[in-house]
C-alpha cells in the first residue's frame, strides 16, 4: 500500500515538474483564450479552443476546473435541456476502496449491469455496459467456457454467475500502457480517465486482462429524461466520442459515503464494498474470514476486487 | 544557400518530368490517395464507429499495417551494414534506395497510428513539455520515440548524402557517419519495441511470448529486403539505374536465411502453444483451425503460411531463384506472407477470445480498407518521388550547374576512412 502511494506521489511530482515548465505556456494560452473570448461574440464561440487546449486534469488549477465544469454544464443544458451539476469529490485520506463479490449468492439477474448504466450515463445506443455478467459452467472457473449472452430465467441449475467489472488494479496495466497519462490510479485506488486528455489509442483496452474498458466508437447517446444530473468530472459526466471510459466504483457517490449503484441494485446482497484500510469494514471482514478467489491472479495486476464463496 | 535553392529547384524539376508510364503510375496512386483522404475525412467526421472495431477487438487493419511497416524499414539497415561497415560496393550503390524505403515505411506507419486514434487532433498531448509523453512506462510512448527518431535519422542521412552529391562533393564522413551508425543501433529498437508493445501485455497470452521480438526481427529481415529486390528490379528496368547482380544476389541470400528462420520461429511458436493444449492456446487454435465454429481468419492465415513456405523454397533452390521472374514472384510472396502473418494474423487473434472468453470476429470495413489503401498509395507515391530525385543524383546526371557529372561511389568513402 505505502508503495502504491509512493508511486502516486512520484507520478504527481513528475506531472508537477513538467507543470512548472508549463506555466508560461499556460499563461500564453490564457492570453490566447482571452483574446479569442473578446474577439468572439459569445462564450460558446470560444469554447472549442478552450476545450482543444485544455490541460491535463492534474495540471488544472481550481479556477481552471470551475470554468471547465461551468462550460460542460452549459453544454449539457444547450444540448439536452437538462440541468446537471458537475462536481469533483477528492479521494479521502486513509481510504482505499475495494470490492468483494459472493459467487455463491449471485443469481445472474444483471440488475447491477443496468443500474450501473443508469447511474453512470453510459451510452444507450450503441449500448454500453461496464459490468459483464458471465454465466459459468459448474465445475469450472475457466471464463473461456462462460457465456455472456445468456437469456431466460436465472439462475439455472447447471450454472453459476460471475459479474466482472474494472478491478481497480494496484499494478494496473492500463495505466502503464497509456502513452499520455490520460488514465491513472487515484490515492484511494480508483483508476480514472481524463476524458478530455485521452487521445483514443485503445492501448489500455488491449492491456486490460478484465475486459473492463469501453471505447466510444460512436457519439454516446442518453435520453435527456434518463440523464443522471449528479455527475463527477472523473466518473459519470457525459462522455465525448472517441475516448475511453470505465467503472470508477461510482466515485462521485462512494467518496461521499454512499455505496456504488451496482451494490444498491443487487437483490441478493452478493456485493460488498468498503474501505480496505478500515479493519471493521465489511469488505475487510470478507477477505479475512471467507475463501477468496482473484480472477486472473496470474496476470499479476493485484486487483482491488475479490470474489468469495459463502 | 543558393546551392540549396538550386537543389530544391532541380528536385522539383526531376519530380514533374517523366515518361508517360511515370505519369500513369502517379495518377493511379493519386486516385487511391484521394479515395483514402475522402475515407479518412469521413472517419474523422463520423468517428471510429465507421470501422468494424469493437471493444472486444479494438485494434484492426490499421495497427496490423503499422506492425508490418515498421518491419519493412529493415530494408535500410540490411543494406547500410554491408555497404558502410563491410564496404560492399554492390550494395553501397543501391543503399540509398533502401534508406528511402525506410523513410517511406516510417511515414506510412506513423499515418497508420494517426488514423487509428479516436482523437488524432489531440496529438499534441503526446509532445513532451506541451503535453505528457508517458515515457519510459508506456511501450506506445517508446514506439512514438523510436519511429520518429528512425524517420529523422534516415531522412537526415539520405538528404545529406544526396545534397552533397548534387553539389558534386564527396559526402563528408563526419557529417553523416555517426548518425548512420546511430541508425544501425536504432534499427534494433525499431524492430524490437513494436514487438514489446504486444509482448508486454501479460493479459494477452497470444502475444505474451519471448519469441515475438525475434519473430519481428526475422520477418522484418524477410519483407524489407524482399521488397527492395522488387524495387531495385523496377528501378533498373524503368529508370536505367545500374544494379549489379551481386547486389540482388546478396539481398537474396539475406532474404533466404531470414525467411527460413522466420518460418522456424513461427513453427516453434505454434508447437509450444498447441502441443500442451493449455487454455492459453485458444487464440492460436482460433487462427489455425477456428474456435467454437468461428473461423473467419483460418483461410487467411493458411494462405499466408503457404506463400511464406513457397518463397522460402524458391530462395533456397538455385534452379528456381536463378530465374529472375521466379525470384520476383517469390519476393512478392514473401512480402505478402509476412504482411498476413505479422499484420492481421498477429493483431486480431490476440483479442480472440477476449480475456473473459467472448469471441467476436473482425474483418475491416469498407472505410478501413479505403483509408489503408490510401496510406499505402501515399507511401508508394512518396517513394516514387524520392527515387525520381535520388536516382539521377546517384547516376551523376542531376548536378548543380558546373559540378562534375560523375558517379560518386564507394571509393571516396574508403578515401575518407
Amino acid at each position: 500500500m505505502s508503495e502504491d502511494h509512493q508511486n502516486d506521489d512520484e507520478r504527481e511530482a513528475v506531472v508537477e515538474g513538467v507543470g512548472k515548465a508549463q506555466a508560461s505556456r499556460r499563461r500564453f494560452l490564457q492570453v490566447l483564450g482571452a483574446a479569442t473570448a473578446t474577439a468572439a461574440t459569445s462564450q460558446a464561440d470560444a469554447a472549442p479552443w478552450e476545450e482543444y487546449f485544455q490541460q491535463h486534469y492534474k495540471r488544472l488549477t481550481d479556477e481552471d476546473k470551475r470554468a471547465i465544469f461551468a462550460r460542460l454544464e452549459a453544454e449539457v443544458q444547450d444540448k439536452y435541456g437538462v440541468t446537471v451539476r458537475i462536481n469533483d469529490p477528492k479521494p479521502i485520506d486513509g481510504v482505499e476502496f475495494a470490492y468483494a463479490l459472493n459467487l455463491q449468492a449471485c443469481v445472474g439477474c444483471r440488475r447491477c449491469e443496468y443500474a450501473c448504466a443508469q447511474e453512470n450515463n453510459t451510452s444507450r445506443s450503441p449500448e454500453m455496459h461496464y459490468i459483464r455478467v458471465l454465466q459459468m459452467d459448474k465445475g469450472s472457473l475457466d471464463v473461456e467456457r462462460s457465456n455472456t449472452t445468456y437469456e431466460g430465467a436465472v439462475p439455472t441449475p447447471e450454472h453459476y454467475y460471475q459479474p466482472v467489472q474494472c478491478h481497480q488494479c494496484r499494478d494496473a496495466p492500463c495505466v502503464r500502457a497509456c502513452p499520455v497519462n490520460a488514465t491513472w490510479a487515484e490515492p484511494d485506488g480508483i483508476v480514472v480517465v481524463d476524458y478530455n486528455w485521452c487521445i483514443g489509442c485503445r492501448y489500455c483496452e488491449a492491456a486490460c486482462p478484465y475486459f473492463a474498458r469501453r471505447f466510444n466508437y460512436e457519439e454516446p447517446t442518453v435520453r435527456p429524461s434518463e440523464i443522471n444530473p449528479d455527475q463527477g468530472y472523473l466518473s459519470n459526466r457525459l462522455r465525448p466520442r472517441g475516448v475511453m471510459e470505465k467503472c470508477t466504483y461510482c466515485l462521485h457517490r462512494t467518496r461521499k459515503g454512499l455505496m456504488p449503484a451496482c451494490l444498491e441494485a443487487c437483490p441478493t446482497g452478493s456485493r460488498k464494498f468498503g474501505n480496505l484500510l478500515d479493519p471493521n469494514s465489511e469488505v475487510r471482514q470478507v477477505i479475512e474470514t471467507k475463501r477468496v478467489y482473484i480472477l486472473h491472479e496470474d496476470a499479476g495486476t493485484n486487483p482491488r476486487f475479490y470474489y468469495y464463496f459463502g | 544557400m543558393r546551392d540549396f535553392i538550386a537543389f530544391v529547384r532541380s528536385s522539383l524539376g526531376a519530380v514533374v518530368h517523366g515518361s508517360s508510364a511515370y505519369y500513369r503510375w502517379l495518377a493511379f496512386l493519386g486516385v487511391w490517395m484521394l479515395l483514402g483522404c475522402a475515407a479518412a475525412t469521413y472517419q474523422f467526421a463520423n468517428g471510429l464507429g465507421v470501422s468494424s472495431l469493437t471493444d472486444q477487438v479494438p485494434w484492426g487493419v490499421y495497427i496490423a499495417n503499422f506492425s508490418f511497416l515498421v518491419g519493412l524499414a529493415a530494408a535500410s539497415v540490411l543494406v547500410v551494414i554491408p555497404a558502410y561497415v563491410y564496404r560492399d560496393a554492390a550494395l553501397y550503390d543501391v543503399s540509398i534506395l533502401g534508406e528511402l524505403l525506410a523513410v517511406a515505411a516510417m511515414v506510412m506507419s506513423l499515418l497508420f497510428i494517426v488514423v487509428d486514434l479516436g482523437h488524432p487532433e489531440l496529438f499534441w498531448h503526446l509532445l513532451p513539455m506541451l503535453g505528457i509523453l508517458n515515457f519510459p512506462q508506456s511501450m506506445l510512448a517508446w514506439d512514438v520515440v523510436v519511429i520518429n527518431g528512425y524517420l529523422f535519422i534516415n531522412a537526415y542521412v539520405v538528404s545529406y548524402l544526396l545534397y552533397s552529391k548534387y553539389c558534386g562533393r564527396v559526402p563528408n564522413k563526419r557529417w553523416y557517419f555517426p548518425v548512420l551508425l546511430l541508425g544501425v543501433v536504432w534499427a534494433v529498437g525499431i524492430h524490437t519495441i513494436p514487438a514489446f508493445l504486444y509482448a508486454s501485455l501479460g493479459g494477452r497470452p497470444f502475444w505474451h511470448s519471448a519469441v515475438l521480438a525475434p519473430r519481428f526481427l526475422a520477418s522484418a529481415f524477410t519483407s524489407g529486403p524482399a521488397l527492395l529486390i522488387i524495387a531495385l528490379t523496377v528501378v533498373r528496368d524503368q529508370m536505367h539505374f545500374p544494379v549489379r547482380e551481386e547486389a540482388l544476389h546478396r539481398l537474396r541470400q539475406i532474404v533466404g536465411v531470414a525467411a527460413v528462420f522466420n518460418l522456424f520461429l513461427t513453427v516453434s511458436e505454434i508447437f509450444v502453444e498447441i502441443y500442451p493444449g493449455t487454455s492459453h492456446s485458444a487464440s492460436m487454435r482460433y487462427i489455425l483451425v477456428g474456435l467454437h465454429g468461428h473461423n473467419l481468419l483460418v483461410p487467411y492465415i493458411w494462405s499466408g503460411i503457404a506463400l511464406s513456405v513457397f518463397a522460402a523454397v524458391v530462395f533456397l533452390a538455385r534452379p528456381l531463384y536463378s530465374r529472375p521472374k521466379v525470384l520476383l514472384v517469390a519476393c512478392a510472396c514473401a512480402v505478402i506472407g509476412v504482411w498476413i502473418e505479422k499484420g492481421m494474423g498477429l493483431v486480431i487473434p490476440g483479442f480472440i477470445p477476449t480475456s473473459l472468453g467472448e469471441i467476436v470476429e473482425y474483418s475491416p470495413s469498407f472505410i478501413e480498407f479505403c483509408v489503408s489503401a490510401g496510406i499505402w498509395a501515399i507511401g508508394a507515391f512518396l517513394y516514387t518521388l524520392m527515387l525520381k530525385v535520388a536516382v539521377p543524383i546517384e547516376l551523376g546526371t542531376l548536378r548543380l550547374p558546373g559540378a562534375p557529372n560523375e558517379r560518386i561511389g564507394l571509393d571516396p568513402i574508403r578515401g575518407a576512412a
